[in-house]
């Protein structure tokens, strides 16, 4: 089993974040292995990227990283540690997964970015317009984007709208699963750009981009991973 | 009980022959619903027979040990009744429906019988089992729907259930959009009946005690304690078989586990 783990590549290996160990997924009808036993550790600032084929296992390795779906074996920890039930959306706060397609409520983009201020976890936060007005416009994004209807964005706004929706709230991991895949570049630009100021602004943050496109994996990660038949390969360049 | 018209099994048969106009409609407008129409006749006419002569004896024999098995059938055919309806199902739907139904229509049912009729002996079955059976038969029509609508809305809604929990959302903060849809989708019938209760339809019970000879003063104040039990037994069952299926398909640890949710041909066709 290779271990996909290399401290010594990534330029700060102190402090870990997230990290799975020997995470095993199995398709819930049909039993069969999605993810083989897989160890990883994402360290603070370190840009991740993984590639691979469709159905390779990507999405499923992050959204067991996200704890959005549960282990057959294995476990995920969080600086070190393992996660216990109620911390869950504490963990989900401080680790932001970003689906494919956006999922956006009915109302405005604002309606959108306040509702996870509605949420339990979010409890001390407060929504600071400026802040999402900020996020929108170094997006390209004209100064009434928060007033549009959610209805009424193209895919990369949605995406865009999705991705200011979780900035806005400071994560310190991005879980990215291909999130400009069905995009105009353009679009794709913005994503990144947001990204990469996101990560820029704290040097303990982190991220995994999952993507199909070596090109954009190159750009936007310094530490490259890929994913063939549910086995994480290790470390290249 | 003046001038009461006895029915003979010749009256019944010209009734039941107006189910050719169905099954004309059904040919006319290629619906093919030929066979589903025969076997509903043939149910009807079955069922209500066969539950004349049981409750015909059942009356004669009044006694608990009787009474109360027959309730509990009728609860649990209204359960299978309920889990039956909507494209997808979940392994343990049918227990959720069941559950629901059995708590919410015995809890209510047994406030109307002991506490606004107050019938003697507790079980007497002239009153108990068809004052259940009104209430069970509008549960079973709530849960079904509530269950159906939950489980639509969150095959529907799954992006947005997932968006919620990823941004740290708890299963409950996750699922309340589509339990508050499905909450209200199983309450409305009742909601509706009991807004034209009297001016459109004229509910069966009211029906058959003026037709019996009973005054329709009296009638009418039947009627309006059995929709009261009905309208909260529905309103507890919709919310027990809603909070149900929620707990079936959100795990403590704040996952929905939407591979649980299977359409029910697949199952069938695995099965």
């Amino acid at each position: 089993m290779p271990d996909a783990t290399s401290p010594a590549l990534s330029p700060s290996p102190s402090i870990e974040l997230v990290a799975a160990h020997g995470v095993v997924r199995r398709d819930a009808v049909r039993g069969t292995v999605l993810l083989h036993p897989t160890d990883f550790t994402l360290y603070a600032g370190q840009r991740a990227a993984i590639t691979g084929p469709s159905g390779s296992g990507k999405s499923v390795f992050l959204r067991t990283l996200a704890l959005l779906d549960a282990c057959d074996a294995g476990h995920v920890t969080w600086r070190g540690e393992r996660i216990a039930r109620s911390r869950i959306p504490a963990y989900r706060r401080r680790v932001a997964y970003i689906a494919q397609r956006p999922a956006m409520l009915d109302g405005t983009v604002e309606d959108n970015l306040l509702y996870p201020f509605t949420l339990k976890t979010y409890r001390d936060a407060q929504f600071d317009r400026d802040t999402a007005m900020r996020l929108a416009l170094a997006a390209g994004r004209a100064p009434d984007f928060l007033d549009k209807l959610a209805s009424d964005l193209s895919g990369g706004e949605a995406q865009i709208a999705a991705l200011v929706r979780v900035l806005q709230l400071a994560p310190d991991v991005l879980l990215l699963d291909e999130p400009t895949a069905s995009l105009d570049p353009a679009s794709a630009r913005s994503i990144e750009a947001l990204v990469s100021a996101w990560f820029d602004a704290n040097a303990e943050r982190a991220c995994i981009w999952v993507s199909h496109d070596l090109e954009q994996a190159r750009r936007v990660a310094t530490r490259h991973l890929t994913m063939n038949a549910g086995v994480l390969g290790g470390d290249t360049r | 009980m003046s001038d009461y018209q006895n029915l003979s099994l010749f009256d019944i048969g010209l009734a039941a022959a107006l189910i050719v106009v169905n099954g004309a409609l059904s040919v006319a407008l290629d619906l093919g619903l030929e066979r589903r129409l025969l076997i509903a006749a043939v149910r009807t006419v079955v069922q209500l027979l066969l539950i004349g002569y049981v409750l015909g004896w059942v009356f004669a024999f009044s006694r608990w040990y009787v009474v109360l098995p027959l309730m509990a059938l009728m609860t649990i055919i209204a359960g299978f009744a309920a889990s039956g309806r909507g494209r997808r199902t979940y392994a343990g739907q049918r227990a959720d429906s069941i559950v629901s139904i059995w708590g919410s229509s015995w809890l209510i049912g047994a406030f109307g019988l002991f506490v606004v009729i107050r019938i003697h002996p507790w079980y007497e079955p002239q009153y108990a089992i068809p004052i259940l059976g009104m209430i069970l038969g509008n549960t079973l029509t709530g849960v079904s729907l509530g269950i159906e609508r939950m489980t639509e809305e969150l095959t529907a809604g799954r992006a947005a259930v997932e968006m919620s929990l990823a941004l740290g959302a708890s299963r409950w903060e996750a699922a309340q959009g589509p339990a508050r849809q499905a909450v209200r989708a199983g309450m409305i019938p009742t909601l509706n009946q009991m807004a034209v209760v009297g001016l459109v339809s004229l509910p069966g019970m009211m029906t058959g005690q003026v037709l019996a000879g009973q005054s329709p003063l009296q009638a009418v104040r039947y009627q309006i304690v059995i929709m009261f039990l009905i309208a909260a037994a529905s309103g507890l069952g919709v919310v027990g078989a809603v909070v149900l299926t929620y707990r079936r398909l959100f795990s403590s640890d704040h996952r929905f586990m939407a591979s649980k949710l299977i359409e029910r041909n697949a199952r069938k066709r695995a099965a």
